[in-house]
């Protein structure tokens, strides 16, 4: 597998159809890009072509949105394999998935749903990365969710439920300080304390989004992980705290709804490249473009 | 229990009630965040598949015509380039939409410029292979068509509405003649063709489709048709990826 020392101090970006033309023409200085996995999974066709000639020149990521790791149901088979197809074709630097669930029996709801934290739950969540991670023949990274609700039913904290997920499978954990600071937000919970708590030994990746705010239903602030927009500076803060304390991560701007154009893409991620540069004084400050 | 809970779960997300499931803390608007993200993504999902039948019927029909649609049909996988193959035939039977009769067509042309969009990869064969095959074999030749290739036969002119649509959202489709259209929809390389069949080449690419030889296919031809002529704009168009003959 690459190394992921380059990648953690050069942010990353979701790669957009729309600025192709934009990132081969500016050969930007992007540390990876990230790609949803599904979208990659045609027989052919120009998003293969893009995506070949872009590995050739950038590290990748592969971001699974769609195989249900918390459902209480069996892993898809034909589901993974096209996983495992896109993986072995592209050999992306790292894969990740969701701690949610997305398909049932009546079909596939393309948003990720929250589950219990239950012994129930972790043990289906265990045995469903292991099937993975054994499928693919390599660690796969799990993303903390944001969540709306909580389940009556939970026994787990969320932090605990997934530091135990993980130290039973062994998979590698996606930070996602966004979804840290959407769940603290509407659930009540200290975003700091939740980063403190978090087995950051086994992050090797980070995930920096924007998120909506609105309110709930009795007039309470509630933020929706949107990905509509830059990170609120509270996010960034967080970020900056984090990475201080355990040091440079591959980290990604990600922005899959109301996408902006290349160049309002790329001052973001410079941005961002900012708080690293700082964090880590010996980074050369190369700007992005 | 998990599966329980997720089946509840599944089911509140689904309908159109402000309710949600007994085992969620939270209140309702809180739960109602799934269920939005469930209709909206998947409403747009098809927007951005049926672009010029939005087009047709403006947002906000499009919009309540999809909600019916991605009520009764969720996705069957997660890979959702493959959404709304069903899209078309549930157009043709949606009432409300029965004014429109040439809205299934165009729907089927969108599904397919999509499928040839993510078809395998190919390359074109040039008509140059054909020199391998003597006059005895065109019984036993069939021409392998290329993934991508697909053709539409309308009884609307289904080409020229969506023609006019790739430059403008709302185009003026008065100056368009109202017969049938065949539609070719191939891409031989990255870029997805569209192009407007005339009858004649429109039977030879579906005898070609339905894997005919290519003698049944030039006599199938109608009278008075130019073969050659016929067979050189297939080639040329790319829609041919190689040539097989058959053991007797």
């Amino acid at each position: 597998m690459a190394d992921t020392r380059a990648m953690s101090r050069r942010i990353g970006v979701c790669f957009k159809p729309q600025h192709t033309r934009a990132v081969f023409e500016t050969a930007p200085d992007i540390g990876f890009f990230e790609v949803h996995a599904e979208n990659y999974m045609g027989a052919g066709g120009p998003p293969h072509a893009q995506l070949a000639a872009l590995r050739a020149d950038y590290p990748l990521s592969v971001h699974g949105v769609g195989l249900s790791i918390g459902g209480a149901g069996a892993l898809d088979g034909d589901h993974l394999a096209r996983l495992k197809a896109v993986v072995d074709r592209y050999e992306p630097v790292l894969v990740s998935e969701h701690l949610a669930w997305s398909t049932h029996a009546e079909g596939y709801l393309n948003d990720l749903l929250a589950v219990p934290y239950t012994d129930e739950v972790l043990s289906t969540v265990v045995r469903h990365i292991d099937h993975v991670q054994e499928a693919l023949g390599r660690r796969i990274l799990l993303e903390n969710p944001a969540t709306y609700i909580r389940f009556r039913e939970s026994t787990w904290d969320e932090v605990d439920f997934i530091a135990e997920v993980q130290r039973r499978s062994g998979c590698g954990l996606l930070l996602d300080v966004n979804n840290v600071e959407v769940s603290s937000v509407n659930h009540g919970w200290d975003a700091k304390s939740y980063l403190h708590r978090f087995p950051v030994d086994a992050v090797e990746e980070v995930h920096l989004a924007g998120y909506d705010e609105t309110a709930d239903g009795q007039g309470r602030r509630f933020l929706i992980d949107a990905h509509s927009r830059a990170p609120a500076p509270g996010v960034l803060a967080l970020y900056a705290g984090l990475i201080r304390r355990i040091g440079p991560v591959p980290t990604l701007l990600e922005w899959d709804t109301d996408v902006p154009d290349w160049d309002t893409l790329v001052a973001e991620a410079s941005r961002i490249q900012d708080i690293i540069v700082a964090a880590f004084p010996g980074t050369e400050n190369r700007h992005v473009a | 229990m998990w599966p329980e809970t997720q089946s509840a779960f599944a089911a509140a997300v689904r309908t159109s009630d402000h309710v949600k499931p007994a085992a969620v803390v939270g209140d309702a608007a809180r739960f109602a965040v799934y269920r939005n993200n469930v209709a909206v993504s998947l409403r747009k999902a098809l927007a951005e598949t049926f672009p010029v039948v939005k087009a047709l019927v403006g947002d906000e029909f499009f919009d309540a015509m999809a909600q019916v649609y991605v009520r009764g049909h969720l996705p069957q996988t997660p890979v959702l380039l493959h959404y709304g193959r069903t899209f078309a035939d549930f157009i043709e039977g949606f009432e409300p939409a029965s004014d429109v009769p040439y809205l299934a067509d165009v729907a089927r042309l969108e599904r397919l410029w999509l499928d040839a969009y993510h078809a395998a990869d190919a390359a074109p064969a040039d008509i140059s292979i054909l020199e391998d095959v003597s006059a005895d074999d065109l019984d036993r030749a069939v021409i392998k068509a290329h993934p991508s290739l697909s053709v539409l036969c309308s009884d609307w002119p289904v080409y020229s509405i969506w023609q006019a649509h790739q430059q403008t959202d709302a185009p003026d489709l008065s100056a368009i003649a109202f017969g049938p259209e065949a539609v070719c929809v191939v891409r031989p390389h990255l870029e997805v063709q569209v192009t407007c069949l005339p009858a004649a080449a429109a039977m030879f690419a579906e005898s070609v489709l339905a894997e005919a030889p290519l003698g049944t296919a030039l006599n199938g031809l109608p009278e008075g048709a130019d073969a050659s002529a016929v067979l050189l704009q297939f080639f040329q168009s790319g829609a041919v990826a190689g040539i097989s003959i058959l053991d007797h």
